[in-house]
């Protein structure tokens, strides 16, 4: 402190440093209720592969069921993709309904809000911190719930080649590099979101209020896209393309269906970051 | 400072490390839909000094504070702190303060270690090689050592606010804005904040103290500004309101209106009786010549005393009500 007065250097900004993203992932998944979710995430393909393994001990006996569940007696590997599937109307959007809602209404409702702020973190930089911090949160969600899939699905059913849905065969290797896409094109839908998330958490100081309401905006979402009466706004729905994932099960893939789901991720994730940056860059903060 | 300095920092009220003022403001506004909550303040915070920020619950400290910040965007008006007018400077100055408003805030489920680790990682200018040294430090001058490893959940009050200001200590600062530092404070804490504040003083730096009690701050401000109703009613060198305060003898007799007399014969001014009393204002005359004055003319003297006027007395006249009254 002996470099206190008129004169001391005035302090300059390092470059670009990764210091307050890291100290965002610490506290994300420092967190014990977050740990928490991510064991349930872990939990469900572990329970679908245990469900599939008592239930089906013949493999012929589950022919007609949906096709990932099928697939499984087949190769456990489609445990993931099973996982993955059953878990996009609702798990994996509580997961990040909750993280994103977090971000800015925690702080505010902590109080720690001003304190991040007077540091100085600039509100853009905060923002975009905080996004990429949900963003890297949606990807290990999805991944961590594929690789428990992988995991069980391989110690309880077996891996060898993978029989796509288009009937042809592919390694276990390419097998995998595809579920990995599939984790990437998932993340990119949650990524937009997360952007609602981001959004809804400047309007509040009480992360649980936004949960919920991000929890049922997901829901209600998935809900009306199985109204046919309202076909003409499911392209709209931001859930709508997630199930999608299936295409890259097909030989040749065919982007015909992935592109309308990540056009409409990219457009909501640009609506409402700017909308969050619009709301949160002037607001008085009073908490 | 010297009188050249002084005058070009009114020419550009930006000057980097010269400027006179830490903390100054003009006309500084804020509404809150139609409650006026800050009313025009001209805040003058002189480098080096200790500014007790006063007033009643609730007259608008913390909400001038929240603007001097950032926090709040003013309504109208602006301000310069440090010598760089905010918002623009922001990323320039704010660095070089440590800011408590309205009371600790920090995770609950980390280690107060934790917590001021997280700070300095938002800090785009702390040097992360330091951070350790300089979290320990801070955390040791508040006496939070020992609970350095806690979490802050278990902290007792007055534990979460040595490590507000602990937060405000991490790197070296020109400037502290503390909003109410000893509040929860037992009169231990008081003092052992009082003092550090003190010490941090000593090191160069000026403090802006908010305070609704007067005497938590009258021993170490060097300088006072009260706010009433959203206003600053006053703002001086410490030096000038005690000087202001004259003494006045005070006869206390069972015939008033003579005292009063003899009083205003020897020249005391602003002389008021009231039933078994009378006062005035000494001005320079001595108090024995008083006291032989009324005896010579006659007036029973029961009592005799010369009060100087307490401050606290001062800042009720200033505020209206009484200190502790929401304006």
């Amino acid at each position: 402190m002996s470099a206190v007065s008129a004169h001391a250097p005035i302090p300059v900004a390092r470059g670009l440093s990764t210091r307050l993203l890291r100290s965002e992932l610490g506290l994300i998944f420092g967190r014990r209720r977050n740990q928490f979710g991510l064991v349930v995430l872990a939990a469900i393909p572990i329970l679908i592969a245990v469900g599939v393994k008592i239930a089906s001990p013949n493999p012929e006996d589950v022919a007609a069921g949906p096709d990932f569940l099928g697939a499984i007696a087949g190769n456990g590997i489609f445990v993931a993709f099973a996982a993955l599937s059953a878990s996009l109307p609702a798990f994996l959007p509580l997961a990040v309904a909750a993280i994103s809602a977090d971000s800015i209404a925690g702080e505010a409702n902590l109080g720690t809000l001003r304190y991040l702020l007077t540091v100085p973190v600039r509100r853009t930089r905060l923002l975009a911190v905080k996004y990429a911090a949900v963003v890297i949160f949606s990807f290990v969600a999805v991944t961590w719930m594929a690789l428990a899939g992988v995991l069980a699905g391989l110690a309880l059913f077996g891996g060898g080649p993978v029989v796509l849905f288009s009937g042809d065969q592919v390694s276990l290797g390419e097998g995998l590099l595809r579920l990995l896409a599939v984790c990437a094109y998932l993340t990119v839908g949650l990524a937009a979101f997360g952007a609602i998330g981001l959004f809804v958490s400047t309007l509040t100081e009480q992360p649980l209020g936004a949960t919920i309401a991000l929890v049922m905006l997901a829901v209600g979402s998935f809900i009306v896209d199985t109204i046919p009466q309202l076909d003409w706004l499911h392209p709209y729905l931001f859930t709508h393309w997630w199930q999608a994932f299936g295409e890259l099960l097909r030989d040749p893939v065919t982007m015909d269906g992935l592109w309308p789901g990540l056009r409409s991720a990219a457009a909501y994730t640009l609506i409402f970051l700017t909308a969050a940056w619009a709301r949160f860059a002037d607001r008085d903060i009073t908490s | 400072m010297t009188e050249q300095r002084r005058e070009s920092h009114r020419a550009t009220i930006l000057d980097p490390g010269g400027a006179a003022f830490a903390v100054e403001s003009a006309g500084l506004t804020k509404r809150f839909g139609r409650q006026l909550a800050v009313d025009g303040v001209d805040l003058a915070v002189p480098r080096g000094s200790v500014y007790g920020f006063l007033g009643p619950n609730g007259s608008g400290k913390t909400t001038t504070i929240r603007m001097l910040l950032g926090l709040v965007r003013p309504t109208a008006g602006r301000h310069a702190l440090l010598g760089g007018s905010l918002p623009r400077d922001a990323d320039r100055v704010l660095p070089r303060i440590g800011a408590l408003v309205e009371g600790p805030a920090f995770h609950p489920y980390l280690s107060g270690a934790a917590n001021l680790h997280r700070l300095d990682a938002a800090d785009r200018t702390a040097d992360p090689a330091t951070a350790a040294a300089r979290v320990a430090t801070a955390l040791d001058r508040v006496g939070l050592a020992v609970a350095a490893g806690k979490r802050y959940r278990a902290y007792s009050l007055g534990m979460r606010q040595r490590l507000a200001l602990a937060a405000t200590l991490i790197s070296p600062r020109e400037l502290l804005i503390l909003d109410e530092p000893t509040n929860g404070l037992d009169p231990q804490g008081t003092r052992e904040v009082r003092a550090l504040i003190s010490a941090v003083a000593a090191e160069g730096a000026t403090v802006l103290l908010s305070s609704h009690l007067l005497s938590e701050v009258a021993q170490i401000c060097t300088h006072v500004g009260v706010m009433h109703r959203g206003r600053l009613v006053a703002q001086a060198p410490l030096e000038d309101l005690r000087a202001g305060t004259m003494p006045r003898a005070r006869v206390e007799t069972d015939r008033p209106e003579d005292a009063a007399a003899v009083l205003r014969e020897l020249g005391l001014t602003d002389v008021i009786s009231g039933p078994g009393i009378a006062t005035g204002e000494l001005g320079g005359t001595a108090p024995e010549k008083v006291v032989a004055a009324l005896v010579h003319e006659g007036v029973p003297v029961r009592g005799f005393a010369v009060a100087v006027a307490d401050l606290e007395e001062l800042f009720v006249s200033l505020t209206g009500a009484g200190f502790d009254v929401s304006g």
